[in-house]
């Protein structure tokens, strides 16, 4: 790679490709010379792996939140910037979009699903290279597309911007993780797979169809970056909302809605509500959310019965996205007052119901004349965030304070007091940036179609750039607070790996049975 | 029901089947049928293709990411038309690997905004948009007219598209590289090849200003006067539209 694409973002590739490998070929041949480990450590759980998970995530959400601001801010001042290439408005907002999905809710969902494996099948991972491998390729690839949204590199579809050698690694490392997944359930003591596990095998299996088919492209040369979408014109814009629909259907609440089954019983200490309503709730979400991508594409050139089709089971999809909700939030009944004392769980709480929330705004403006004001607004953008901020981050972080103290062996966090403000911060940040984005979202939609007396247009676009002045300034102060919550809480994270009995982390593992995970996750 | 499922959730492979099988409907009934219909996409048997100084355009705008604020669909509701022109069919951009229909306007759609402004317009917009619009959110893109545009590789691209569909003729392909140049300086020896592969109604001007060395403005501002004017099957006929 490194010297076919001389002249090329592609050799810039190369070279980061090359030091990855030459750097893991380092640890392997280093391990290899350790002393061989003892039978003992097959009784134990691995969490090596996902300790690295949890620190890549928060980093991730770091690099992610950061450009997610400063393109934040540069809508209010376009100025802020440089005279450079790299740092214009869209080269940097797919930083911040794979930044905080892939990175941050990527590295998140493979550590947690690491953690809930092994917890609910009681078993350990099944071997010990493969979660190292996931790992390191994943983040591989999001540096590869990172780095390329600077030089670039990108294939313009929406939340699948790398390009193709990106695409291919990528399908190899999920393959990997997919074998992992199988091999460590086949090794279960429990005769029953956890629904938290079948959630995370939706969203295994469902996101490698997606990316496949809609990463489907000719390179133009082998030694080039640049490639062309296999599809073009209207089968391109169905195949990429698609994607990109179920992209937020099956990375974005599948998977984190494995996170919510496993985290929210375990901290409130109370078994899942009903067995039913998850396995309606699991099925309704696989069935339904495959059909809904093309509510995007409403009053466009795709033909209309298939904007029909996406709106009605746009609006179906809310039964079982809801039963998921008021399954999450009953198995809260009994546990209120922790809601009230435990910021950890309150985050966990406050997670479930965005996820109501922002289905029901979801399913709304699918709906075709709904659709016509809100599509191409700001309003989207509102939706989106009540969904990444208020539901995904609130979950993820829920769950990262349940098992950094775990994991890292210590009684509680470093100062609860900090995890308060975070959860305080964060809940601000989301609703000024939520409320921010409705106003503009509706005022640019209301004034691109007003009238005046004489039948002509109110106002020209110029006019509505105008009028968004003031809440793009909240829009980036809301999440310049979100920003500052996330850097208390690595703070946080990081003092109380810091304070951490250095030996206990190196040898002591938990053991596997008759720890507390033997607890019901299933009522009735 | 829910007998079954507390037999099938104890293997795993019996809930990948399921979930493969159930997660697979949707996007098969409404995929497939775009491909096989073909009312899908309309007919507009005069249609040219990009050159490929338009073609590198449109690489430029894609690595931009001006389609995060720039739609290129205009939707069937009454003050689109108004205010952008006749709506996108899908014909219009049946040659576009990706499609650019985008999101999101931050901007104003851009599918119709060839020919709206001169080039002089475009070049000091890009440059600086606040030049020209005062109130402007737009980020400059002032390194645009100082990066020379790399023609060396367009064959490559010309035939990749064809072997995707796109009807490049082997004179294209083998020629891409000069036509290029040839677009952006009109008194030169390689305009008239351009003109007799494209069409005579091809815009072949210095676009940034200057016909010596082609820039990467010269491809862009190219790109964007050709937009909307490949066909005109959309202004030829235009039923009502929704309000
Ligand atoms: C941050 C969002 C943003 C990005 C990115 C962006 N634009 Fe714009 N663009 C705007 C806004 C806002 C306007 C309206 C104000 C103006 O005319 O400058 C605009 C106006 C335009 C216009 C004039 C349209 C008309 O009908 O008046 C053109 C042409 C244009 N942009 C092209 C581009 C190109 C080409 C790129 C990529 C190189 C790009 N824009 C990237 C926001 C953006």
């Amino acid at each position: 790679m490194t010297v076919a694409g001389r002249h090329d973002p592609f050799g810039i590739h190369g070279i980061i490709v090359l030091l990855t490998g030459l750097g893991c070929a380092f640890c392997l041949i280093r391990d290899y010379y350790t002393p061989e480990p003892g039978a003992d450590r097959l009784s134990s759980y691995y969490d090596e792996p996902i300790k690295a998970g949890i620190l890549l995530a928060l980093i991730w959400a770091l690099i992610g939140m950061f450009f997610g601001d400063w393109v934040a801010w540069l809508l209010a001042y376009p100025q802020m910037t440089f005279d450079a290439d790299w740092s214009s408005f869209g080269r940097m907002r797919p930083i911040h979009t794979t930044g905080v999905i892939f990175g941050f809710g990527g590295n998140a969902l493979i550590a947690t699903s690491f953690h809930v494996m092994q917890r609910t099948c009681r078993t350990r991972l099944a071997d010990q290279l493969t979660p190292w491998f996931v790992l390191v390729g994943y983040n591989l690839f999001c540096i590869i597309a990172v780095t390329g949204y600077l030089m670039g590199v990108t294939q313009s579809k929406e939340y699948a911007e790398p390009e193709w050698y990106a695409d291919i690694w990528l399908v190899v490392v999920w393959v990997a993780y997919f074998a992992l997944y199988l091999r460590t359930l086949a090794r279960r003591r429990e005769p029953h797979i956890y629904v938290a596990n079948w959630y995370y095998l939706a969203f295994i299996l469902v996101v490698a169809m997606l990316h496949i088919v809609n990463n489907l492209a000719l390179p133009a040369s082998l030694a080039r970056a640049k490639s062309y979408s296999l599809f073009s014109g209207v089968q391109d814009a169905m195949v990429q909302w698609w994607y990109g629909h179920n992209a937020v259907a099956f990375f974005l609440t599948a998977g984190f809605l494995g996170m919510l089954y496993y985290y929210l019983p375990k901290r409130a200490g109370r078994p899942i509500y009903s067995y039913r309503m998850s396995i309606v709730g699991f099925w309704g979400i696989t069935f339904f959310y495959v059909w809904v991508g093309s509510h995007h594409l409403h009053y466009t050139a795709l033909p209309q019965w298939v904007q029909t089709l996406g709106m009605t089971f746009s609006v179906m999809l809310l039964i079982p996205s809801w039963i998921a909700a008021a399954n999450a939030l009953l198995t809260l009944n009994g546990a209120w007052h922790k809601v009230r004392e435990d910021a950890t769980l309150r985050f966990m709480m406050v997670a479930a119901v965005f996820y109501g929330l922002s289905t029901f705004e979801g399913s709304f403006l699918a709906i075709r004349p709904v659709n016509s004001l809100s599509h191409y607004t700001d309003w989207t953008i509102a939706h989106v965030h009540a969904g990444t901020l208020g539901w995904n981050s609130m979950i993820i972080f829920g769950a990262i304070y349940y098992l950094v103290p775990q994991l890292w062996k210590r009684p509680h966090m470093h100062s609860p007091a900090l995890v308060e403000f975070h959860f305080w911060s964060a809940i601000a940040g989301t609703f000024i940036y939520v409320f921010a984005m409705w106003n503009s979202g509706i005022t640019q939609g209301l004034m691109w179609r007003a009238y005046n007396q004489s039948g002509t247009l109110a106002y020209s676009f110029l006019d509505s750039v105008m009028a968004m002045h003031p809440y793009y300034i909240a829009r980036a102060f809301g999440g310049l607070l979100f920003l500052i919550g996330t850097m208390v809480g690595v703070y946080n994270v990081w003092r109380t790996i810091q304070a951490a009995p250095a030996h206990l982390t190196q040898t002591e593992q938990p053991a596997l049975p008759g720890s507390p995970q033997a607890a019901p996750l299933v009522g009735s | 029901m829910f007998g079954t499922h507390y037999k099938l959730e104890r293997y795993s492979i019996g809930l990948v089947v399921a979930i493969i099988v159930v997660a697979s409907i949707g996007g098969l009934i409404e995929i497939a049928p775009l491909f096989t219909i073909h009312e899908t996409v309309e007919k507009a048997p005069h249609m040219r293709v990009y050159t490929p100084l338009e073609l590198a355009g449109r690489n430029i705008y894609i690595r931009e990411g001006c389609y995060a604020c720039h739609s290129q669909m205009i939707r069937t509701l009454s003050d689109e038309v108004e205010r952008y022109g006749p709506y996108s069919l899908a014909v219009e951009s049946q040659y576009d690997h990706p499609m650019l229909w985008g999101s999101k306007r931050t901007g104003p759609d851009l599918s119709r905004v060839g020919g709206k402004y001169s080039d002089k317009w475009h070049s000091e917009h890009l440059n600086n948009p606040r030049s020209v619009v005062p109130q402007s959110i737009m980020p400059a893109y002032a390194f645009l007219k100082r990066t020379e545009l790399r023609t060396v590789d367009l064959s490559m691209d010309l035939a990749a598209l064809k072997r995707l569909g796109v009807p490049y003729t082997d004179a294209m392909i083998k020629n891409a590289s000069d036509d290029a140049k040839g677009q952006t300086d009109p008194d030169g020896s390689w305009a008239d090849g351009v003109r007799a592969r494209y069409g005579e109604a091809t815009n072949v001007r210095a676009f940034d200003g200057d016909p010596g060395t082609v820039t990467e403005m010269d491809a862009l501002v190219a790109y964007l006067q050709v937009l909307g004017h490949l066909t005109d099957v959309a202004h030829a006929s235009e039923p009502g539209v929704s309000k």
